[in-house]
Formats: structure tokens, C-alpha cells, sequence
């Protein structure tokens, strides 16, 4: 009962001893030393009513006293002095304030503030908000833990030295820093989802915790439309995931996913918060298009076919809002659907023409696609060809290699 | 806590406004220098003369040697600066946001160590 309790509380803890103690490092000591106490002293003299503010009230306590000890190790007047206010400046719990929820709003937007770079952003995210190891965010990023740890200790020096504050932002500016944090969670899900089609076995879950983190912004930032779109992108794509790979870690496209292998709770909630999303009135955010696309896709069974038009249609809404390559790419597939394959070439080879994309192995991955279509298996190969040159990762590669090899043997 | 904001803009651009455009500008740096003196943050500020009237002096092997021009030769030169006191790096950056220069240039926000006593 004590660790459930310790589960449910030990992030809400943490924040708000945060923005009392100004000190991520101090904050995760002091949440540590409230733990062992309730530890020790619960089971004699039971569960306290607030079991939340009285690990904030004992961490807050533990830390001070810490301070205060440091004082007297310290033979320099000026840093005893330093340390004496320091202790001062030690925030109280107002116990009645139900402002926890806040607090962990603000550390989210403080791990997220446009002035650390985005590594550090998501690194300090992962580590501070979702409470993953240090060890656990390195290896999800492929990096040694040293190198994670030394980036998150520039990250904190960065907050400390220029006095980053912990705080929810002003109004003025606050869809803005939104977009930051929704950047933040769509990069930490983006590469959970490339990992389940990487080559390395990746064992911490980084679509689980996205989506929690989506959760938890939608809880703390009720009715706003791009948190509620980039929740919604999450589910239906995460709704898929076991279809996406075959057994024998091979991609399997959409077109050939075994639908009962869809998370069909997942899709219920994506697709309803597709709708909440499109009712709050304002411009439309680009991860509400985008979900409502992949709910399109959730959408159609065997009995129902896509509604490729309206994919369309939607593709070209999200073009005037973040006209990208990839996402040029995906609206050329979808006209495909409608307009044909010769139809679909012309767009992917102006797209070529511009340049950026040379190197983007799905760019002739649907150039070849296109030409297959069209009966011109020479130039198809030629396309697969270049696909597979700039391919990285490995179960892509296959599918390519398969598909070059068809065309081979007509 | 202080920052010093260094305002950086490309010179050349500057070259090309008109008398009218001068004005404005400088009318626009006034009242922002004014607004933060109300404000209370306001420490310092100056407007810099161009590189072109800049040396750089360098002590190597006991040996002073100074040379014409900037320390480095920057796509955007710095102008001017000011030094400002804020309670944390959002109120010092909506400062940075307000100066006239931001617009076109660049503005650095660097926070300055506390004196030592």
C-alpha cells in the first residue's frame, strides 16, 4: 500500500519540492530521504491523511536541515552567510494549496524552455518529469550514460547560471511555449516509434511514456486543441503498433497490417479526442489534421473502404499550415489513391526537382512505386535502386531489397 | 539578478536606411530606454560607435599589439548593449523582445556573475 502510494505521489513530490527548493538535485535527494522516513515511520504510526503534503513537508524539512548542516562545515563567513539565506529562501507548503498539479505544469515547462537546446530539453523531460534513469534515457537515445549524464548536468547548469525560472508562463506567451513542450513529447514519441522498427532491441518504452505525458498535459491544460490533436496522433498511431512489425521483425505497411492487431481502445479515444479537438474554435493545430488523417486510416475496414479524397483534402490542409517534405511525400501516396500514379509522380518529381530531398530514401522509395504502377519497371528498379542506397535502417532495407527483387523477376 | 543584453545587427543594413527611418529608430530606442528606466531595470546602456572605428588589443609574450577592426569579422557587428536587472531569464528576454534592434538583428542575453565581495 505504501509503494502504491509512493507510485502515484513520487512525481507530483518531486515538482513541487522543485519550485520550493530551486534545485532539481536537491529536490530528488530530499524526495528520497521523505520516502525512507515515511518508510520507517508509517507502519507504526499509520498512513497520514495528506500522505502527498507530508512527504512534500518532510522532504522540504530534510532539505533545509541539509542546508542549514552545510553551514557549519563551511569556514568562509560570505559562504556561510550564502548558505544561511539559501535555507531562508526555502519555500513552505501551503498545504491547503492545491497547486500540486501546477507544480508538475511548471516543471514541464520548465525542462522544455526554449533557452536549452532540444537534446537537453527531451533529455531532462524524460529524466525529471517521467523519472526514467539516467541509464534508461541514454540507451533510448543510443548514447553512452556518461554522455547523457553530462547533458543533463549542462542542462541544470544552464537553468541554474541563467536563472531559468520555475514557472508556468505568462499568458502572452503561453501557446507558444505550449508548442515547445507538444514538440518535446511528438520528438520523444517519433523515436520510440523508429525504434520499433530499428535494428537494436530498445527496452524502455518511449511511446508509453509520450502518450503519458500527453495524458497528463491534457489533464493539466483542459480544452486546448494541439495538445488534445498531438494526444489523439499518439494513440492512433501507437493503436497499430503491433501490426507494424511481423514477427521476424519485418515493416509491414498499412495496406497488409493485420487490423485484429489494433489496440481498438486506443482508436476509440484517438478518434474522440479527433473530435474534441476540431469543436474548440481557433486555427486548427497541424496534429489535429494529422490524427484526424490517421483516424481516417483507423477508420476503414474491410467493409469500409478509405476515404482516400477526404486524405486528400486534409493533406492539403496540413500543406498550407507546415508545407514539409514528408509530409509532400505522404499527400503525393494519398492523390495517388484518387488521381492516379501519374498524377502522383508529377508532384514527387517537382518535389525532387527543389533538391532538399535527394538523400530521403522514401522520396524513391515512392518514385517507385509510382512507376511500377505505371508499367516502367526499368525506371521503378532504377528508383528502388536509389532507395535502398539511402536507407538506413535495417527492416526498411529488406522491404526495399524484396520489392527490387520483385520487380526483377518480371 | 543582472543581464547584460548585447545588440547585434548587420551594419551594412543599417547603412542603407534613410534620414526618416534614422529618426524613427532612434525615437524607438528612446522610449525603450525610457520604459525600463520606470521599470526599474535599467542599469546601463550605450550605443556603440561602428566597427569601423573599433581596435582590438591583444597581450602575447608580454608584447601589446593592437589592430584596426573588431575582434572578428561577424556577418552581424555588435552595436550596442545594455545592462539590466530582471528576477529571472523570461522577464530579461520579454526585455531583450522590446529592444528595437530585435526586430532585425539579434540580441544575446548573457547573464553576468553576482560581484564578488
Amino acid at each position: 500500500m505504501i509503494e502504491e502510494i509512493f507510485r502515484r505521489e513520487a512525481g507530483r513530490v518531486l515538482a513541487t519540492l522543485i519550485r520550493l527548493l530551486g534545485d532539481f538535485d536537491l529536490a530528488e535527494e530530499a524526495r528520497q530521504e521523505a520516502f525512507a522516513a515515511a518508510i520507517e515511520q508509517w507502519p507504526a504510526h499509520g498512513v497520514p491523511a495528506n500522505p502527498r503534503a507530508w512527504l512534500i513537508k518532510t522532504g522540504r524539512n530534510k532539505a533545509v536541515d541539509r542546508i542549514r548542516r552545510d553551514i557549519l562545515f563551511r569556514t568562509k563567513i560570505a559562504d556561510r552567510e550564502y548558505a544561511s539565506a539559501a535555507a531562508d529562501e526555502v519555500g513552505t507548503p501551503d498545504e491547503a494549496d492545491d497547486t500540486f498539479g501546477d507544480d508538475r505544469l511548471r516543471l514541464i515547462f520548465t525542462c522544455c524552455h526554449p533557452a536549452l537546446n532540444a537534446e537537453a530539453q527531451i533529455a531532462l523531460t524524460l529524466r525529471e518529469v517521467c523519472g526514467l534513469s539516467t541509464q534508461a534515457v541514454a540507451r533510448a537515445f543510443i548514447v553512452s550514460e556518461e554522455t547523457m549524464a553530462q547533458r543533463l548536468v549542462r542542462a541544470k547548469k544552464k537553468i541554474r547560471d541563467a536563472a531559468i525560472p520555475y514557472e508556468t508562463p505568462d499568458s502572452s506567451v503561453l501557446d507558444q511555449r505550449i508548442e515547445g513542450v507538444l514538440a518535446v513529447v511528438y520528438g520523444v514519441f517519433t523515436e520510440g516509434y523508429a525504434a520499433t522498427v530499428g535494428s537494436d532491441l530498445i527496452d524502455v518504452e518511449l511511446c508509453g511514456e509520450a502518450i503519458r505525458l500527453g495524458r497528463l498535459l491534457d489533464a493539466l491544460l483542459p480544452h486546448n486543441a494541439a495538445v488534445m490533436g498531438l494526444l489523439a496522433l499518439m494513440l492512433l498511431h501507437d493503436a497499430r503498433r503491433l501490426s507494424r512489425v511481423s514477427d521476424a521483425g519485418d515493416v509491414v505497411l498499412l495496406d497488409d497490417q493485420d487490423r485484429s492487431r489494433w489496440d481498438q481502445s486506443e482508436i476509440a479515444q484517438g478518434l474522440a479526442l479527433v473530435d474534441k479537438s476540431l469543436r474548440v474554435p481557433g486555427q486548427v493545430s497541424p496534429y489535429t489534421v494529422q490524427a484526424a488523417i490517421a483516424a481516417l486510416h483507423a477508420r476503414a475496414g474491410e467493409n469500409e473502404p478509405t476515404d482516400w479524397p477526404q486524405i486528400v483534402g486534409l493533406y492539403e490542409v496540413l500543406l498550407r499550415l507546415q508545407p514539409t517534405p514528408v509530409i509532400e511525400l505522404n499527400h503525393a501516396v494519398a492523390v495517388s489513391m484518387v488521381d492516379g500514379a501519374a498524377r502522383a509522380l508529377d508532384l514527387v518529381d517537382s518535389l525532387a526537382a527543389r533538391g532538399k530531398v535527394t538523400e530521403y530514401h522514401l522520396l524513391h522509395a515512392a518514385r517507385g512505386r509510382f512507376l511500377h504502377q505505371l508499367g516502367r519497371p526499368v525506371e521503378a528498379r532504377e528508383a528502388y535502386r536509389n532507395a535502398l542506397n539511402t536507407a538506413t535502417l535495417e527492416p526498411e532495407r529488406r522491404l526495399l531489397a524484396a520489392r527490387l527483387a520483385a520487380l526483377k523477376s518480371q | 539578478m543582472n543581464y547584460l543584453l548585447l545588440i547585434y545587427t548587420n551594419e551594412a543594413e543599417f547603412a542603407g536606411l534613410g534620414q526618416s527611418e534614422l529618426k524613427k529608430l532612434t525615437d524607438e530606442y528612446m522610449e525603450f530606454t525610457k520604459s525600463i528606466v520606470q521599470a526599474g531595470h535599467f542599469k546601463a546602456g550605450d550605443r556603440l560607435k561602428p566597427v569601423t572605428a573599433a581596435s582590438t588589443v591583444r597581450v602575447r609574450n608580454g608584447k601589446a599589439i593592437t589592430t584596426d577592426g573588431p575582434f572578428a569579422e561577424t556577418r552581424e557587428q555588435l552595436g550596442g548593449y545594455y545592462l539590466i536587472e530582471a528576477k529571472n531569464l523570461d522577464e530579461a528576454t520579454a526585455i531583450a523582445a522590446r529592444i528595437p534592434g530585435a526586430r532585425f538583428g539579434s540580441i544575446e542575453v548573457r547573464p553576468v556573475w553576482p560581484p564578488m565581495t
